[in-house]
């Protein structure tokens, strides 16, 4: 997994609530058996017109907003199916950091397993960055990770809260199996308990 | 005696392997169902960096999502769709996984197949790369979703790094009254508290009207959590939840059967648990619902009229409904049973069971589906198929001119042949109204078995207890 420390970049604005799984990947894309690839098919439904011609009122479709890295969207960002194929096709897209009020949670998850930063701001910081986002690439917002930090274009700075192991996994780009399997001894131990007070599982 | 703790509370606590950091804990997992659209990249994994699974005897795999409910003699004819199931079952041969394959009777929707093997127990902790997880906490197991990597973090570690979520208690009192049913009562929930209303909590369901519920009417209810944001919905499990278990395939045999419904009998919240959320809802109150948008909160009782964007004082509520009218083709005042369908869809992993099927049988027995309606009716496994036709409720459907299918996710998200076409206007029992979400440019009413049978015979969306 990329690590994913600072990033200074253009913010697409999308200010639309209860972006679901369905709109960032749209089923017929999750017949895949890889993990790359996808960032064409981001969007698909908003993105494309029938005959596979852009739209060009979609925001990643605009010329200020094609090399977009961070997503300013409305609530509840990622709702509904587990597809990791959602944050797959931001990642494959260029998108590394979504800011919304709120998350899905399994969405949320996803994104931290593939160096993607979620951040979680209030409704007012929201509606200032997506302001700052509707100037296009003139306006570009830096994230720092670090001092969980967004600046904006005028220099104004939010704070923003993000769990500890969640950063840190994002800072080092840790590879969560390989920490698990270092805890083999107690998940073994676990085990051998359970097989005793509970011998039906 | 300790601090009261919630029924999450326990199986939490009895699932912690060891804590990382300060919130985050390596959760043991009993049950890992796996199917093929979010398994392929999890086991590729495994492979790149060597690592086996760890508990194949505690993993289980099917195939669903991709395979057609028509002619499934003849194979899937859509490459990618083959590819997948091909994959899924080369790699469940390779690493030792247990497999229902296609043409196994036994097979069916991955949240049909747990309950009914006996795979899903009580206090378990259970997980699939599926959202639709939330079903099995209809039996008082901690179920619930996660991504591809999760999937192949629980196969080489049969562990989870979690965070412990919120406590959210859904008490619904009285008895619910005819004609409204378990998927009435989701809807109620999810339009009073929205699509986020759960997220960072755990919903556990209690109340009167819940312990009257069937096991299949507490999947469904369990099933639909998801689209209240929440991680995952409980049920205690009671009397109705050991009669259900007893005696299925994988459930414990006689003799251990009794040690594990002492156990289970602890499975429920303490007195003076603390709640972080509390709602409350009167069962006698509820009518049918049906949705009206594009988001499972979009839900009204069945006597309403569609909203308009000026009814919501929040700006970005106000903004997506002004584009599910649009989506959906509806103008603002109509009333709700005006609505007419082309479609009707019965099944998926929030309505394929057999009590869905009888409940469906007996609204259209002597009946007749509108010539103007497409309806067709899938069960969840190869048994539920089994069952409904030696109960002759096959027969039923197909004389009231229902189309009865085979075994599979179907249409509740057109991944397999099943779809709407762009326009098409369908009464669903699935679980998502989603854009798109049926097909591309569909549009998707949610609905109870009872309600959308109702629809088929009228060819518009009908209040099903107003049905002679």
């Amino acid at each position: 997994m990329e690590k994913f420390n600072k990033l200074t970049a253009v913010a697409a604005p999308m200010p639309l609530v209860n972006i679901d799984t369905d709109m960032i990947i749209p089923k017929q894309y999750l017949k895949t058996i890889q993990r790359k690839g996808l960032g064409k098919n981001l969007f698909a439904e908003m993105r494309y017109n029938d005959d596979g011609t852009e739209r060009e009122e979609f925001v990643l479709n605009q010329p200020a907003y094609r090399n977009a890295e961070i997503l300013v969207a409305g609530d509840n960002f990622g709702c509904g199916s587990s597809r990791e194929h959602a944050p797959w096709a931001l990642l494959d897209f260029g998108v590394r950091c979504v800011i919304s009020t709120s998350f899905a949670d399994i969405f949320h998850n996803n994104c931290f397993r593939n160096g993607i930063l979620p951040i979680e701001v209030s409704p007012e910081d929201l509606s200032k960055l997506m302001e700052d986002a509707e100037r296009g690439a003139n306006a570009t917002i830096s994230i720092d990770l670090e001092a969980q930090e967004i600046r904006g274009p005028d220099g104004g700075v939010i704070h923003f809260e993000i769990d500890h192991f969640n950063k840190h996994c994002l800072l080092t780009g840790l590879d969560e199996i390989g920490l698990t399997m270092k805890k083999e001894d107690k998940v073994a131990e676990y085990e051998e308990t359970r097989k005793m007070q509970q011998p039906w599982l | 005696m300790g601090t009261p703790r919630t029924l999450y509370d326990k199986i939490w606590d009895s699932h912690v392997v060891d804590q990382l950091e300060d919130e985050a804990y390596i959760l043991y997992i009993d049950r890992h169902l796996v199917h093929e659209v979010t398994s392929p990249q999890a086991f590729e994994g495994l492979r790149v960096a060597g690592r086996k699974v760890r508990r194949p005897d505690a993993t289980f795999a099917v195939a669903d999502h991709n395979v057609p409910t028509k002619d499934i003699e003849k194979g899937i004819t859509d490459p990618e769709s083959k590819l997948q199931v091909d994959t899924l079952e080369a790699n469940t041969a390779e690493f030792g996984i247990p497999y229902f394959s296609m043409t196994d009777d036994r097979r069916g929707i991955v949240h049909i197949i747990g309950p009914e093997q006996g795979l899903t127990l009580p206090g378990m902790t259970i997980v699939c790369g599926d959202s639709h997880t939330s079903t099995h906490g209809a039996f008082g197991s901690l179920a619930h979703g996660i991504g591809t990597s999760e999937v192949e973090h629980v196969l080489a570690t049969q562990t989870l790094v979690q965070e412990k979520a919120k406590n959210m208690r859904v008490t619904v009192h009285g008895d619910l009254p005819l004609g409204v049913t378990a998927k009435d009562i989701a809807l109620a929930i999810i339009g009073k508290i929205g699509t986020a209303g759960g997220t960072g909590h755990v919903i556990e369901y209690a109340g009167d009207a819940i312990r009257a519920l069937s096991m299949e009417g507490r999947m469904t209810l369990c099933n639909m959590t998801i689209e209240a944001g929440a991680r995952a919905g409980l049920i205690a499990p009671d009397e109705t939840t050991f009669e259900y278990v007893k005696g299925r395939p994988y459930a414990p045999k006689a003799g251990t059967f009794e040690q594990a419904v002492a156990y289970w009998k602890t499975l429920n919240s303490d007195e003076g648990a603390k709640f972080d959320m509390e709602v409350e809802l009167d069962a006698s109150e509820l009518i049918p619902y049906v949705t009206w948008g594009t988001s499972p909160e979009d839900a009204l009782p069945i006597t309403g009229s569609v909203p308009a964007p000026s009814d919501f004082a929040d700006e970005g509520k106000r903004g997506a409904a002004e584009r599910a009218l649009k989506y959906m083709g509806l103008t603002a005042g109509m009333k709700l049973s005006d609505i007419e369908v082309d479609h009707v869809f019965i099944g998926s992993c929030t309505n394929g069971r057999i009590e869905d099927l009888r409940a469906v049988a007996k609204v259209i027995e002597g009946k007749k589906v509108k010539s103007t309606v497409n309806a067709i009716i899938v069960p969840g496994s190869g048994l539920v198929k089994i069952q409904a036709e030696d109960e002759g409720l096959d027969k039923i459907f197909e004389a009231a001119g229902f189309e009865w299918r085979q075994p599979g996710c179907s249409m509740c998200l057109a991944m397999n042949p099943d779809k709407l076409a762009p326009g098409d206007r369908c009464a669903s029992t699935s679980n998502r109204n989603f854009e798109g979400r049926q097909g591309h440019g569909g549009r998707t009413h949610l609905v109870s078995p009872a309600m959308a049978a109702a629809a088929a015979v009228t060819g518009h969306l009908t209040d099903v207890r107003e049905l002679g």
